[in-house]
């Protein structure tokens, strides 16, 4: 059963279309990456299924409810971790946890155990009574996590969780997402970092100007877009016209050629046999090379 | 149409208590530091206007100096406490912050979260008034068999200032900003409102001015008279204007802030 539909989705802001007729369907249980470029759309799909930001046309159900009109309803399974750190710096960890498990009418006693629990979670039970404004990027991170588990959301909507993190944080962080959805939480994330996407989601998207361009599970997209494989090599005339000659599917990165493949060790051969050219390697592609492939790389803002 | 959505009715549940709760819960950490100037202030108001200065004045209306000016304290501190609540405060917990985003990830409405805002604002000017009147009290200055009366009145006319003060939040391109309303309403307020001499003394376009259009003149009359101990049917009146008004500025401060914020 699908946890989360989109049909037709659109949202504009005066005359700016953030999001364009996007229809996209999330099943339960799943974790589901949104990709792509700052300004794509992707926060602005986050914000609408966390039912604060009204839907300009099209539908957006969630566990079946329309996300105009059963807001609270909605609100009360699912768990939110924001791109910007929001947690309240009146209050301690704990108390922050606590303050927040009221917003769900958890009753005290049952809030506290919940509350212990989820600082042993995410290991900051011996922060437990720092105000939040000392605590490092990581920790604030993980009680974020912590705070968008208070209600034991069946729905996790996470935008950018480890942005900004040192590895251990992000390897904590992937590591309890791995757990809940062990648990049935289905769990829908955004990213700039495409190497976490392809190691923890099921399945993905990648947006740019408010469109789907593809989806996919993170392996079909790659097969799909670049072959699994790549060949690097030094641009230079002669190399571009030997795999013009071989009508290989290639692209000139600056002083670098990519050369997309599914069987890499046909492309050295023929590299260094035919066209006598040694200084390449090969390497599996990775989400990165689709991203780019697909949203191109010039800078965005 | 467009018009009529700036006062349309917001729904509020019981949750904008929780809001309230949250605010309150924080006051509570600095209790001691957040007591001091209701408790401090009037007693240095009374020794300088009133004994100071009511050495010259003498009297107004026949009521001592020092008598006249203390039921005015109190409302001017009713005055501050939510106006300066719900526009700094609320401003910080809006923008830098980012309290309202938070709560509102939860089945919290923004509605409720503005409401409790509110609510909580109105609370800090009844707080004040109810440090602020036995201290006055103490000074022999106020009437005790009715000043209990003024502690839910502040309530009220705490809720008028936070609906004043949740308007210009909702409004402010930036904190500075709130600065404008201070310098050329609240201000004006403080001193034209009956607060430091009756109204009678400035001209009859400035006095009607003062009745129609500076809350602080109603809340100062109905302070006064529950301070001196006098029931008059006139405070009607000015009850009348403060609730219909109230009413007004708090629908339209929650439908103000829902622009602002729902996007």
């Amino acid at each position: 059963m699908p946890v989360i539909v989109a049909e037709n989705l659109r949202k504009t802001f005066k005359d700016l279309v953030a999001v364009d007729n996007i229809s996209f369907s999330i099943e339960e249980g799943e974790m589901f990456g949104f990709l792509g470029p700052n300004g794509a759309g992707k926060t602005t799909t986050m914000r609408m299924i966390q039912c604060i930001s009204p839907v300009t046309s099209g539908s957006l159900e969630i566990f079946g409810m329309d996300v105009s009109d059963h807001q609270r309803e909605i609100k009360s399974f699912m768990g939110v971790v924001p791109q910007e750190n929001n947690l309240d710096m009146d209050f301690t960890v704990y108390e922050n946890l606590m303050v927040y498990s009221r917003y769900f009418d958890i009753p005290k006693e049952e809030a506290e155990e919940r509350v212990e629990e989820l600082l042993d979670f995410v290991q900051l039970t011996d922060k437990k009574d720092t105000m939040t404004e000392s605590l490092s990027g990581g920790m604030k991170r993980r009680l974020i996590l912590a705070r968008a588990l208070v209600n034991r959301p069946r729905l996790l909507i996470l935008d950018e969780p480890t942005v900004g993190l040192d590895p251990q944080a992000r390897h904590l962080i992937w590591d309890r997402l791995r757990l809940l959805q062990k648990n049935g939480v289905t769990v829908v994330l955004t990213s700039h970092y495409l190497d976490e996407v392809e190691k923890l989601c099921d399945r993905l998207v990648v947006m740019d100007n408010g469109d789907i361009l593809v989806e996919g599970s993170p392996s079909s997209v790659i097969e799909k877009y670049v072959g699994s494989g790549i060949v690097e090599a030094e641009n230079d005339p002669q190399l571009l016209e030997c795999l013009k000659e071989r009508e290989a599917s290639y692209e000139v990165i600056g002083d670098l050629v990519h050369i997309y493949t599914d069987d890499p060790k046909q492309i050295t051969d023929y590299l260094t046999m035919e066209c006598s050219i040694t200084k390449f390697s090969a390497r599996p592609a990775t989400l990165e090379d689709v991203f780019l492939r697909l949203t191109g790389r010039r800078l965005r803002e | 149409m467009k018009f009529a959505s700036y006062f349309e009715i917001p729904r509020i549940s019981s949750n904008a208590y929780k809001v309230w709760q949250r605010n309150k819960d924080v006051f509570m950490k600095d209790i001691k530091l957040n007591f001091l100037p209701p408790f401090l202030e009037p007693i240095l108001y009374l020794i300088a206007l009133g004994f100071g200065l009511g050495r010259f004045v003498e009297s107004i209306d026949g009521v001592p100096y020092a008598q006249f000016i203390a039921p005015a304290l109190i409302s001017i501190s009713v005055m501050y406490a939510s106006f300066f609540e719900c526009s700094y405060g609320s401003y910080v917990r809006m923008y830098y912050q980012k309290t309202f985003d938070a709560i509102i990830a939860t089945p919290l409405t923004i509605e409720e979260v503005i409401a409790g805002e509110m609510l909580w604002g109105a609370t800090r000017s009844m707080i004040n008034a109810t440090v602020m009147i036995p201290v006055i009290a103490l000074f022999g200055l106020i009437d005790l068999r009715y000043s209990l009366l003024i502690i839910p009145f502040a309530f009220l006319g705490g809720l008028l200032f936070a609906a004043i003060g949740m308007c210009f939040t909702a409004v402010t391109p930036n904190i500075m900003s709130i600065n404008y309303p201070v310098l050329l309403f609240i201000t004006p307020m403080f001193l034209f409102s009956g607060t430091f001499f009756p109204l009678s003394a400035l001209p009859q376009v400035i006095q009607y001015f003062a009745v129609a259009f500076l809350p602080l003149t109603h809340v100062v009359n109905v302070i006064r008279s529950l301070g001196y101990g006098i029931l008059e049917l006139s405070l009607l009146f000015d009850l009348v204007w403060i609730i219909i008004v109230c009413a007004i500025l708090f629908v339209l401060s929650i439908n103000m802030m829902k622009k602002r914020l729902v996007v």
